[in-house]
Formats: C-alpha cells, sequence, structure tokens
C-alpha cells in the first residue's frame, strides 16, 4: 500500500519534450512507472520516447485515462500548466519546477482552492513522490530503497533519499517531497493525515528546515490525529539568520523558524528528533524493529 | 531580495504614491548640499537594511543645512545590527497629525496575501501587535481577487483609521497593491504611513522585499543589487551559477542539494564543538543534483580562495548523478585548477554515499590525489573535517 501514488497510477509528463522533461521520464519509464503520455501544444500528435505528446491535460486524460501530471515546464510557464491541470481536475499533479515566484504559486493555489481542491498538488521545487515497487513521479531516483512501511514526508530532495537509503534494508511506502519553497501545495500536515490512514504505513520520518512554522503546525496535528510513531529531522540549526540558503523558504528571521524552535514543538509531542540524519536513521530503526 | 528605503520610496513614486522629497547623500558635504537644495528643516536617515534604526539613533532631525552636516556625519559609518550605514536619505521635514501602520505580506501558512493594518503605527507596531492585537486587523487577500478601491478602503477601516484618513489612505493602499504585485514583491510595508497636517495621507517609510525567482520578468531588478555589500566571494560565486553563502568557519563545505548542505553545516559544527578553535563550516555550497567536473571545478575554486578555510568537506548524496560520476568529476577538477595554476593545497575529506559509492570511492583511491581522504559516513567525514581545521591540527 501506499499514498497518493500506487502501482495503477497512470502519468502523463508537461513539459516531456524538454531537456529535464525528457530524462525523467526516461527514468520513470526505467523504475516501471506507467508513464502514458506527455503535453506539449506546440507539439501535439507527435511521439516522444515512445509516448504520444497531447496539446492539452484534458485531451491526455481522455485519451490515456491518467491520473498524474508532472510538472517539468519552466518558471514562466508553471502557472499556466498547473491552473491547465487543475482545470482538467486530474487528481494529482506533481511541480518538480524550481524557481517558481511566489505570486504565481500563490495564485495557482487559489485557483486550486476556488475549484473546489479536486486536484491535489505537490511542490513546486520538489523531487516528488515514490511509492517503492509501485510507481514513481518526479525525480527521486528509484533504485536506492526497497518498498516496505515506512512513510517519510519532507522539504529536501536529498535529505529525503539520504533517509530512504540509509533505512532501504527496511523500506518505504511512499516517499513525499514537498518542496522548499514558502508556499507548497501539500504540507507536512497533508502528509502525516494520509500517512496515519494508510494500512501500508507503520511510521512516518519527518524532515523539515528552517523557516515559517510549518512543523510547530505539523507538531500540533500529530498531538491531536497522529497514533503511529514519528521521527523527524531538522535541518539549519547553525544556519545564521537572514540568509537563504538555498531553498527559498529557508530563511531564518527572528526567533520563530529556527531548527532549535521547531524541535522544541516537536519533542514536546513525543517525536523523537534525531541530531543528525544518520541518527534519525537510527531512531527509525529503533522504532521499526520494537514493533 | 530587501530594497533601501529610498529605493523603495522611489518606487512608491512611480505608481503615484505620495512620498516627502529626498535626496541621497553618501558624504556630510553631500548631505549639506541636499539640505540646502531641499530647504527647511529636514529629517536625516540612515539606508540600512535591518529594523530599528530609528531606536538606534539612525533618524535625526536637522534644523538646517549645517546642522543636516552634523547630523550625517554622526551617522555615517555608524554600525546598525551589523549593517555599516554607507549612505543616507535626506528628506524634506513632514508636519504629522497621526501615525499608522500598512503592510502587504506573503501568508506562508495560509497560503494567501495578507494586508495588515493598524491606527497605532510607528516604532512600537510590533509592541502592539503583542499587547494590544485587537489594534492590528489582518485581512487575507485572494491573489484571484486583488484590491481595488472598495477593498482598500475596507481595510484601513478594519485598522481603526478615522474617516478624515480613509480617502487617502485607501487611495494609497490601492496603490501599494499594484507595486506589490506587478513587481512581484513578497513584502511591502509603510511605517508609519502618516496623516500630515494639511490632511495628506504620505508613505514616511518604505520597507519592500523583492522575490528572486521573478528576476526573469522583473528585468529592471537587477539594478537593485547592492554591490558594494556583496561578499566578494559570494559575487563570484553568482557568476558562477553557484548558491554559495560565505560563513565565519574554517571548515570549506560541498554538497549536493539545499538540504543536505544545511544538515552538513550543523553536522560539522557538532563535530568542531570537541577541537581546539571549535571549528565551524566557512560557507555553504550546494552544487545541485547534477555535479559536473566544472561545476566541482568551480566550487573548489572558490572555496579555496577563501583564506580562512583549513580544510574541506565534499559530502555528496548519489541520486540522480551517480557516486561514479561526482568521483570523476573531483577528478577533473583537480586537473582543472592545476590547468588553471592552481592547486588545492587544504585537505579534502570526501563523503560518498548512494548510487555507485564504491565505484566512486575506487576511482578516487585510483586517482591518488593529494590530500584526498576518504570517509564513509557523513558524521564520521564530519568530524575528519573538523579536526583537520583544528587549531594547531
Amino acid at each position: 500500500m501506499a499514498i497518493w501514488l500506487t502501482a495503477d497510477s497512470k502519468i502523463i509528463v508537461q513539459g516531456m519534450t524538454g531537456g529535464e522533461g525528457t530524462k525523467h521520464t526516461r527514468r520513470m519509464l526505467a523504475s516501471g512507472a506507467k508513464v502514458v503520455g506527455g503535453v506539449n501544444a506546440r507539439k501535439a500528435g507527435t511521439v516522444h520516447e515512445g509516448l504520444p505528446v497531447f496539446g492539452t491535460v484534458a485531451e491526455a486524460i481522455s485519451s490515456t485515462g491518467a491520473d498524474v501530471s508532472v510538472v517539468f515546464v519552466p518558471p514562466a510557464f508553471t502557472k499556466d500548466a498547473v491552473k491547465e491541470a487543475i482545470d482538467a481536475e486530474i487528481p494529482l499533479c506533481v511541480v518538480i519546477t524550481e524557481g517558481v515566484p511566489v505570486h504565481d504559486t500563490t495564485e495557482f493555489w487559489a485557483y486550486a482552492v476556488a475549484k473546489g481542491n479536486k486536484t491535489r498538488i505537490i511542490g513546486p521545487n520538489c523531487p516528488g513522490i515514490a511509492s517503492p515497487g509501485a510507481s514513481n513521479a518526479g525525480i527521486i531516483p528509484a533504485d536506492i530503497t526497497t518498498p516496505g512501511r515506512i512513510g517519510l514526508v519532507s522539504k529536501s530532495g536529498t535529505l529525503t533519499y539520504q533517509l530512504m537509503y540509509e533505512l532501504r534494508d527496511i523500506g518505504f511506502s511512499t516517499a513525499v517531497g514537498i518542496g522548499g519553497d514558502p508556499v507548497i501545495g501539500t504540507t507536512h500536515i497533508d502528509a502525516l493525515q494520509a500517512f496515519q490512514d494508510d494500512p501500508g504505513t507503520d511510521a512516518i520520518v519527518m524532515i523539515g528546515e528552517i523557516g515559517g512554522d510549518a512543523e510547530e503546525r505539523a507538531a500540533a496535528y500529530i498531538e491531536q490525529h497522529v497514533t503511529k510513531p514519528v521521527v523527524a529531522y531538522v535541518a539549519g540549526f547553525t544556519a545564521p539568520e537572514g540568509k537563504t540558503m538555498g531553498h527559498a523558504g529557508a530563511i531564518v528571521s527572528g526567533s520563530a523558524g529556527t531548527a532549535q524552535a521547531k524541535k522544541e514543538a516537536l519533542e514536546k509531542v513525543g517525536v523523537r528528533v534525531g541530531k543528525t540524519p544518520s541518527e534519525t536513521a537510527r531512531l527509525m530503526r529503533e522504532v521499526m524493529q520494537s514493533r | 531580495m530587501d530594497l533601501f528605503e529610498h529605493q523603495a520610496k522611489e518606487l512608491f513614486a512611480e505608481y503615484g504614491i505620495p512620498v516627502p522629497r529626498g535626496v541621497v547623500a553618501h558624504t556630510a558635504e553631500e548631505a549639506r548640499a541636499a539640505a540646502e537644495q531641499l530647504t527647511g528643516k529636514v529629517v536625516v536617515k540612515a539606508q540600512v537594511k535591518t529594523g530599528g534604526r530609528g531606536k538606534a539613533g539612525g533618524v535625526k532631525v536637522a534644523d538646517d543645512a549645517e546642522d543636516a552636516y552634523q547630523k550625517a556625519t554622526q551617522i555615517l559609518g555608524m554600525d546598525i545590527k551589523g549593517h555599516t550605514v554607507h549612505k543616507v536619505l535626506i528628506e524634506e521635514a513632514s508636519q504629522i497629525a497621526e501615525e499608522y501602520y500598512f503592510s502587504f505580506l506573503l501568508d506562508r501558512a495560509n497560503r494567501t496575501f495578507l494586508a495588515i493594518c493598524s491606527a497605532s503605527g510607528g516604532m512600537d507596531i510590533e509592541e502592539v501587535a503583542h499587547t494590544a492585537p485587537e489594534k492590528v486587523a489582518k485581512v487575507p487577500v485572494s491573489s484571484l481577487e486583488g484590491v481595488d478601491r472598495a477593498t482598500a478602503r475596507r481595510i484601513a477601516e478594519a485598522g481603526g483609521l478615522p474617516p478624515q484618513s480613509l480617502d487617502g489612505a485607501a487611495e494609497l493602499i490601492e496603490k501599494l497593491w499594484a507595486v506589490f504585485v506587478d513587481e512581484d514583491a513578497s513584502l511591502v510595508e509603510v511605517n508609519p504611513m502618516i496623516l500630515s497636517a494639511d490632511g495628506q495621507v504620505k508613505a514616511l517609510d518604505g520597507k519592500v522585499t523583492l522575490d528572486e525567482n521573478a528576476n526573469f520578468r522583473q528585468t529592471e531588478h537587477v539594478a537593485y543589487v547592492d554591490k558594494a555589500a556583496e561578499d566578494p566571494l559570494e559575487a563570484k560565486a553568482k557568476e558562477k551559477h553557484l548558491n554559495y553563502v560565505k560563513l565565519d568557519g574554517s571548515v570549506g563545505i560541498i554538497g549536493n542539494g539545499a538540504g543536505l548542505v544545511m544538515s552538513t553545516l550543523d553536522v560539522v559544527a557538532y563535530a568542531g564543538e570537541a577541537y581546539a578553535g571549535q571549528p565551524k563550516p566557512a560557507n555553504f555550497l550546494d552544487i545541485g543534483g547534477g555535479a559536473s567536473a566544472e561545476v566541482m571545478a568551480n566550487g573548489l575554486e572558490i572555496i579555496l580562495s577563501d583564506p580562512s578555510v583549513r580544510s574541506v568537506f565534499v559530502n555528496v548524496f548519489g541520486g540522480i548523478t551517480a557516486c561514479d560520476a561526482v568521483a570523476n568529476g573531483i577528478v577533473s577538477a583537480f586537473q582543472l585548477l592545476e590547468g588553471r595554476g592552481e592547486s588545492v593545497t587544504r585537505p579534502l575529506v570526501v563523503r560518498l554515499d548512494g548510487n555507485n559509492a564504491a565505484l566512486g570511492r575506487q576511482i578516487l583511491a585510483d586517482a591518488g590525489l593529494p590530500g584526498v581522504e576518504l570517509v564513509d559516513t557523513m558524521d564520521d567525514a564530519a568530524q575528519r573535517a573538523a579536526e583537520l581545521a583544528a587549531v594547531g591540527a
């Protein structure tokens, strides 16, 4: 079992014909994911990587039955691509694109809400979602881990990979990279809720980083709603105030948003927080072995 | 990217927002000339990208041009929360009847925009928000609906502004929304927004943060980059499209992925606590997913040109880019650097994990690069890098 992405998921790629789109379409296909087509209005009717290219998301859905879209289009076109996916009411839209202006993200999020939230948006600026052994939508390397019963939600791509790799012998139900931008479509809380409800997930790893208060809000949610064990890691304890560290959301200003505040909020509700990624892996190993 | 007050006000003026007349001065002489030009009483305001400037003594009223010279002499060169004052804004003094607070900003938690308005503006707005939150109106603004004159008026009313200010405030707020949207800002703040003695609502201060992700469509925003305040190594890294932040320690850091590099900084700082001089990270450098030889060489070059670096920790997780490719990148980087007449003079601790890690380690072992050590885990590698950077090592 898994959340949001299963072996039956049919994936289309918006921006499949571009460099990144092509490279990762190949990778997704090689991992066994069911990629069924691409979208590019200017190349509609052609074939790319052995897959049909459609003019619109709606056409792609009606021809292939796709229920997941992965977006690789450049930042300038991301807003329109996501709004198109929302209009077509595709259930899941994974936005990989990095560098999307925050006004655009805020607008397509408001648009999704206005249209009744029929499309779950993951990202932008995220590695995507992978359910090992079942499917893979995005750029998470498929071969670093195995199927299992740990759920993972993370703001950071490479830290996700690190944890998936360290715990590869135990394995994962689903790993979701929600992205490090200030505004994102799927939050830690959304993923925690889905993992709590997923019979295929026994325990949850949550990876956060400095900036905002998403981890603090996740802690409050865990206290109220999550009974499965949660182990967490927060990056950025030693990051200086006022400097942006690569992720647009990862900036400390004032006391709110520090790694220490996040750690304390999580520990207060019984979440074990690792000091380093490997200690976090060790804590999760203990949790899974004690079951 | 944050703007200076004078830049924010120049931007406001372009959108028809009333601001006091002002001139930027870099020296006390320029300040005197500016005050002569403006005539009468002026305000000398430190231009720094941080708050609390008024309380730090960075804003002073001057009676005439000579006094402006004196006040500018005091303020120029002053340190305000780690920011040196390199320029002052000389502004005509305003007759203030009332002070309000207004801002548009991004509300991350609710994934929308927010207007914040209060009739209790001025230096103590944070205190007011804390002790009397009912005096500070927070009004969500949908990016689909925006802010027209009527909405702007409702926001001003919610903030408790008196009737005689509502027309002027509504006009100013509507125009500020245009700045916020058209300039791709994540914050526009006016504190204080004033009602002047002659009944006009004006922006007496201005704070604007621009979204650098929008630079592809805000091509004129590059002019706002503050070259003087930029760290020279950061500027050099930017030219090479590297995501580099200078820190004040002695262990150079290279890694792939922002989260992993942030985590590396933490692990190195923890490890450093055990060694003489408590070595800390010297920088943040994320070389991204595809660690090519050229990117690795550019990264190493930047880090090694930092004289405070005593050891370097290369921390790579092979995901999309496998570790053998990264190892080949490091080998080529050494050759590239030699070709540029530079040699790697400080020890390099390399940790490769993930896809093809064994193959990557083999490539580095076979290359026998001088000063390069391979360590298997991130924790052990951080410890070794800190040890090598320790005082007396």
